[in-house]
């Protein structure tokens, strides 16, 4: 049995709010949690298997050449060596984001610093590492270009548009901001690094890896081994942490296979941290260009952003930096511009929250500045300049909870009766400020399984991952709530290439798609007892693995004579296009500048967020509270840093790329505002992983100018761009 | 070199290459997975275990260096339907989300409560001669070798402080 | 990293002979191993010296025998250490993380490298692990690096926040070298500066084994240590002062200052100190010694921003020292 649904028209039935269990939206418990808190989670490279081969990858230490040669002998003779592997399979960079096919492969031509060239393979990780960083390469280097500010830059046509005319728009504006935005290349840097154990048995590859997406990277690894995707088992049930990083296969897991297909024994590989740092994703660094115009009132008249992105040759990504200004504000004559230089660094794709997380922070500090140009409230300039419609598109929103978001935040926070600006506490200048928060609303394919048996119990089957993102949690809800089920009568099963094919992790879409599948599996369920017990589904109540309709109760095992199974297959659809879907949120923050050094600290910050259903109140907070800390690492210390002379990233590891540590982050507040958007999914769920680092790091940037007056154009905002603004004299006062 | 651990409790004989930490001793030659390899160099703290009562990074650390050692790892301090009161206290706070620095967080945890009783100030502490007060940001600085990028720092020192408080 | 030979050293001597026969000394390994693990050493043989009696904090001449392998978090928890010499115990909290002080020793370090990231990389030049091969930071990433006391062939800086510390209390090193004999140096004598040898770091001989460190009776006046970062924690000092004034009728009498995060080693000028002492104290002295420090300094692009920082955070600290002084 399976049950399709194409999201093409919006479905206001609400279904999960006539079910009676009551699960759905608690703050429950992980089902996972007792096994990760008692190291018993078993991830990527815990799954250790017998007669295993450890490998280590080695680089190439040119941004731009071919590689002549590998002196491989040396290597091969030290002791416990069992081989050194590189070719035209290994991969330049991971694939992108739902790229279902290889990137870019072979060793022989470098376009980077860092690019992963060869795997040296061996009895122990101590002898595989030596050998890797005894292995000797041969280059006939070739002039690269690692400076985006210098490098050729391409303009995509379909990536361009203006409506109106922004120029006059700005010259007539009674209040105008036209300002340069930067934000430094960052690294996503989940907690687990890139790892694959991969064993080859009769054809067929066994592969555990760390990935976000399985049915995506089933079809990447396949096709960068050459072999067919039904010959390769992908299994990913716990994921330490990806923010965009697992989204594609990437060098480890395809290196591993071959080596195990090579030498017939399982090998494990496992990224260093500089390499997740090298040869892994960067986001991309921006330069933002913002021209705001507004009327004497702060309305907008025009938005213009035009931006500055890089890449390697040939990558289809580009970081989407304007994708929520088409519609966040109103404005007639807009203007947006994309151009991506090609450089010879790291390969840039997604980090958490792709286009936003970088474009609505800068979109939000340019509001401050007009805000603060017009002598207007900044919540009462967003408040204002609020579209009725998607401005660009000219099609409704399917729900809009910005001004709610706006309005509940600042009471939370007590916005108007904040410390004023400068406030001194000894030596710490004390400063507010707000952002708005937007990320695009997405829905993505998604199948699962749902099972349910003879003595009481349901199983979820699917291979969409837990990233941490509480997939074990929020499926288990879903389908507890449907089948009338206590949670901990259903198992969860995820992340395994022969289960159902998810949505995945990424763009903030897989709760909801994964959700939506799991709904409608139990929704055909759910008809199939109702056909049962002799009623329609809707007078169908479903509680404590009871079945009751017009007045008779009876035990849900007495109508299964046997497991009952279906399968739910979201598909996105119409709604798309005929409406503009979003989530939104406000930050509200308190700062401290220190008047002596200039040292930046988050004293308090809170954010209230719409996004749809809450599915999992506790791990949808936790969720925000890891965007609102993504965007006080954006905003403070967060920076890759590449050599200008070759490119390379130089702080390459946890030490010197600055991620906040426990005591950068103080008691963050979190709201979630009820909200049911038809238009989305038949859960009413919308995302939220990524909302929470859209625009969270300008909240942090304009208080620090409500502080100390300081304004920071270039991130992160570290001491050394605050002190010069600072006042000669620190002074004793206070 | 033949080498004995006392780990979590229990004799281990191995075989190992002096080259080999602590870390990959437990993780490669033993099976014990719970302790996780974030950095490998002591830059995330995803590998701490608790050596003779105080908490270490086991990546920076030969295992050659412990024999005599009472080691604990994150297997030692409790298991599912066995929970530490911390192990327990991180479920109900969701003191993570990914759970891949959560082995590291609870050890660290586990032995920075026994440093606040045997009164050690921190960084924070405003008088070093009195004692250390158990407030957020005392946790915070106490678990800042201790990084998550999921970000469960405010429910980390949450759980902590429920667990710290139930014991005074 | 590299195969090496383990030993286990039951004595000093044992240590010191294997030492003055090539081998390597580990103690906490915090930093070594690090190290080692990129190959930017590569010892063929470590000696193993944490079994060693090098553990316990003695009372000296009124002063602190801190022996070699007292942990950081130790020394930093010891009552004496804390209320006679904070600025140690402040320095030594404010550094690394509660796994690591619990590990690295007070000899161990001493000793540490620089967080350079050329250092670090060995695919880059670094005439301090691979003499004559350049120096990758000059005209590359060097928000790190030093503004005094470097080179044309360095400009790597010292990342210890506990040897800022010691600097400024008056310490010594007790070394102990083949036979058992024991040499005492100040640690303003310990580190040498890059000049065309940045590779040679300390006056520590082959076959020389750190011992100790010797703390001078606690001095009067009131003493602190400021770390400035870019985190607010784990992370390496961007500039640091470790800092004793002592007031006598409404002058400075003695005035003891050390600066961490921006030069090869813990930096003590006693020309600030003296422009200080008989002074009456104000902002406006403040900044002339720090004016007196930063004459010299010659900064990068990426580090020029340590100047302003240094003279501010020094002459917040004086201020602050002052007020102290003054209740």
């Amino acid at each position: 049995m399976t049950a399709h649904h194409k999201m093409d028209e919006p479905d206001r039935r609400n279904r999960l709010d006539a079910m009676a269990q009551g699960i759905v939206g608690v703050g429950m418990d992980r089902p996972d949690g007792p096994e990760k808190v008692s190291g018993r989670a078993v991830y990527a490279h815990d799954g250790q298997v017998k007669d295993m081969l450890h490998g280590v990858m080695v680089r190439a230490t040119i941004a731009k050449g071919t590689l002549l040669g590998i002196d491989e002998e040396p290597v091969k003779a030290l002791p416990g060596v069992r081989a050194v592997l590189h070719g035209p399979r290994f991969l330049r960079n991971p694939a992108q984001g739902a790229a279902g096919e290889a990137p870019v492969q072979g060793s022989a031509e470098i376009a980077y610093f860092g690019q992963p060239v060869a795997l040296v393979v061996a009895d122990t990780f101590e002898q595989a590492r030596h050998g890797a960083q005894s292995l000797a390469l041969r280059y006939d280097e070739a002039e690269a270009t690692v400076a985006p500010g210098e490098a050729e830059a391409e303009t995509p046509e379909d990536k361009q548009s203006a409506t109106g005319d922004l120029d006059a728009a700005m010259r007539d504006a009674a209040f105008s901001v036209d300002r340069t935005y930067t934000t430094p290349p960052h690294n996503s840097a989940p907690m687990e690094p890139h790892a694959a154990i991969a064993e080859y048995r009769d054809g067929k590859f066994t592969v555990r890896a760390s990935c976000q997406m399985v049915k995506y990277n089933l079809d990447e690894l396949a096709d960068s081994l050459g072999v067919d995707a039904a010959d390769v088992h992908l299994l990913s049930p716990f994921v330490g942490g990806g923010f965009g990083s697992k989204l594609g296969i990437s060098a480890e897991a395809v290196a591993a296979a071959l080596a195990a297909r090579e030498l017939d024994r399982p090998v494990a590989v496992a990224l260093s941290r500089p390499q997740v740092f090298e040869a892994t994703m960067r986001r991309s660094e921006t330069r933002q260009r913002f021209r705001l115009a507004a009327d004497a009132d702060g309305r907008l008249t025009g938005v213009g952003h035009e931006v500055l992105v890089s890449n390697l040759p040939g990558e289809t990504f580009s970081e989407p930096a304007t994708q929520a200004t088409p519609f966040l504000y109103r404005g007639e004559n807009r203007v947006i511009g994309h151009r991506i230089a090609r450089v010879n660094r790291t390969c840039a794709g997604s980090v958490r929250a792709p286009g936003e997380a970088v474009g609505v922070t800068a979109l939000e500090i340019a509001m401050d500045e007009l805000a603060q140009a017009a002598g207007v409230d900044p919540v009462e300039l967003r408040r204002r300049n609020i579209p009725e419609e998607d401005p660009s598109r000219g099609v409704p929103f399917s729900s809009h909870m910005l001004e709610a978001a706006l309005d509940d935040g600042a009471e939370r926070f007590g916005w108007s009766d904040r410390p004023k600006g400068g406030t001194r506490n000894g030596e710490w200048l004390i400063g507010c400020g707000m952002a708005s928060s937007s990320r695009v609303n997405l829905l993505n394919d998604s199948a699962a399984r749902v099972t349910m048996n003879r003595d009481g119990t349901a199983l979820v089957e699917t291979d969409m991952t837990d990233i941490g993102t509480g997939t074990y949690a929020i499926l288990t809800q879903v389908a507890a709530e449907m089948l009338g089920l206590p949670p901990d009568r259903v198992e969860t099963r995820l992340g395994d290439s022969d289960l159902p094919k998810g949505a995945g992790s990424g763009g903030s879409q897989g709760a909801s798609s994964s959700a939506s599948s799991v709904f409608l599996a139990c929704e055909r369920l759910r008809c199939e007892i109702a056909e049962r017990a002799g009623c329609a589904e809707e007078a169908l109540t479903l509680k404590d693995g009871h079945a009751i309709s017009d007045n008779r109760q009876q035990p849900l095992a007495e109508l299964l004579q046997e497991p009952l199974s279906a399968e739910g297959v979201i598909h996105p659809g119409d709604a798309e296009s005929r409406v503009r879907q979003a989530s939104f949120g406000a930050f509200f923050v308190e700062v401290g500048v220190s008047a002596v050094t200039g040292e930046a600290r988050v004293r308090r910050m809170h954010g209230s967020f719409a996004a749809g259903r809450i599915l999992n109140a506790k791990t949808a907070r936790s969720q925000c509270l890891g965007g609102m800390t993504f965007g006080i690492g954006m905003a403070l210390t967060e920076e890759l840093m590449h050599d200008p002379r070759d490119g390379h990233i130089v702080n390459r590891d946890l030490a010197e790329y600055h991620v906040p540590v426990n005591a950068d982050v103080p008691q963050l507040t979190v709201n979630l505002l009820e909200e049911r958007d038809p238009w989305t999914n038949p859960v009413q769920a919308k995302g939220i992983g990524e909302l929470a680092i859209c625009g969270a790091g300008a909240s942090i940037v304009n208080a620090i100018h409500d502080a100390c007056g300081v304004r920071v154009r270039d991130l992160p905002a570290t001491l050394d761009k605050i002190l010069p603004g600072l006042p000669e004299r620190a002074g004793r006062e206070g | 070199m033949q080498i004995t651990l006392n780990i979590n409790r229990e004799e281990c004989p191995l075989d190992l290459d002096p080259r080999t930490t602590l870390l990959d001793a437990l993780r490669n030659h033993l099976g014990q997975c719970g302790t996780k390899k974030g950095c490998d160099h002591g830059q995330c703290g995803a590998c701490t275990v608790i050596v003779n009562g105080r908490r270490i990074n086991s990546c920076l650390t030969l295992a050659c260096m412990h024999e005599g050692d009472e080691i604990t790892t994150i297997e030692g301090l409790g298991a599912p339907g066995a929970l530490s009161a911390l192990q327990g206290a991180f479920v109900r706070y969701d003191g993570f989300q990914c759970g891949y620095c959560t082995s590291g967080q609870i050890c660290s945890a586990t032995a920075m409560l026994d440093e606040l009783r045997e009164g050690w100030p921190s960084h924070v502490t405003k008088d070093l001669t009195g004692e250390a007060a158990l407030s957020d940001a005392e946790i915070a600085e106490r678990m800042s070798g201790n990084l998550c990028r999921c970000s469960a720092y405010p429910n980390i020192v949450a759980a902590i402080r429920e667990v710290a408080e139930g014991e005074g | 990293m590299k195969p090496f030979d383990y030993i286990r050293a039951g004595d000093a001597s044992e240590a010191v002979d294997a030492a003055a026969d090539g081998a390597t000394i580990i103690a906490g390994g915090t930093n070594l191993l690090d190290l080692m693990k990129h190959e930017v050493m590569a010892p063929g043989r470590l000696v193993d010296i944490t079994r060693l009696d090098l553990k316990r904090i003695e009372d000296m001449d009124g002063g602190l025998r801190i022996g070699a392998l007292v942990t950081n978090s130790d020394l930093a928890a010891d009552m004496r250490v804390r209320r006679s010499w904070p600025a140690l115990a402040q320095a030594l909290l404010a550094g690394a993380s509660g796994q690591l002080r619990n590990k690295a020793s007070t000899g161990g370090n001493l000793l540490q490298r620089t967080r350079c990231y050329y250092f670090y990389d060995t695919a880059m030049p670094c005439n301090k692990r691979a003499p004559g091969s350049g120096c990758g930071a000059i005209g590359g990433a060097t928000r790190l690096h030093a503004i005094l006391g470097g080179s044309d062939a360095c400009i790597a800086t010292h990342p210890s926040d506990m040897a800022v510390g010691l600097t400024m209390l008056g310490a010594e090193v007790e070394i102990m070298g083949q036979g058992g004999a024991t040499r005492r140096v100040p640690l303003t004598e310990f580190y040498r500066l890059p000049g065309d040898t940045p590779h040679i770091e300390t006056v520590l001989e082959p076959g020389e084994l750190i011992t100790a460190v010797i703390l001078p009776p606690p001095a009067a006046g009131a003493q602190t240590y400021r770390k400035v970062r870019d985190r607010a924690s784990y992370a390496f000092a961007l500039v640091s002062v470790a800092a004793r004034l002592r007031l006598e009728e409404g002058r400075i009498a003695e005035a003891a200052l050390a600066f961490g995060g921006i030069a090869p080693r813990p930096w003590r000028d006693a020309a600030a100190e003296e422009l200080l002492c008989g002074e009456q104290p104000s902002e406006a002295l403040f900044v002339r010694a720090a004016d007196t420090l930063l004459q010299g300094a010659e900064a990068q692009e990426g580090n020029a921003f340590k100047i302003p920082l240094l003279r501010r955070t020094l002459t917040a600290t004086l201020s602050q020292l002052w007020k102290e002084s003054s209740q």
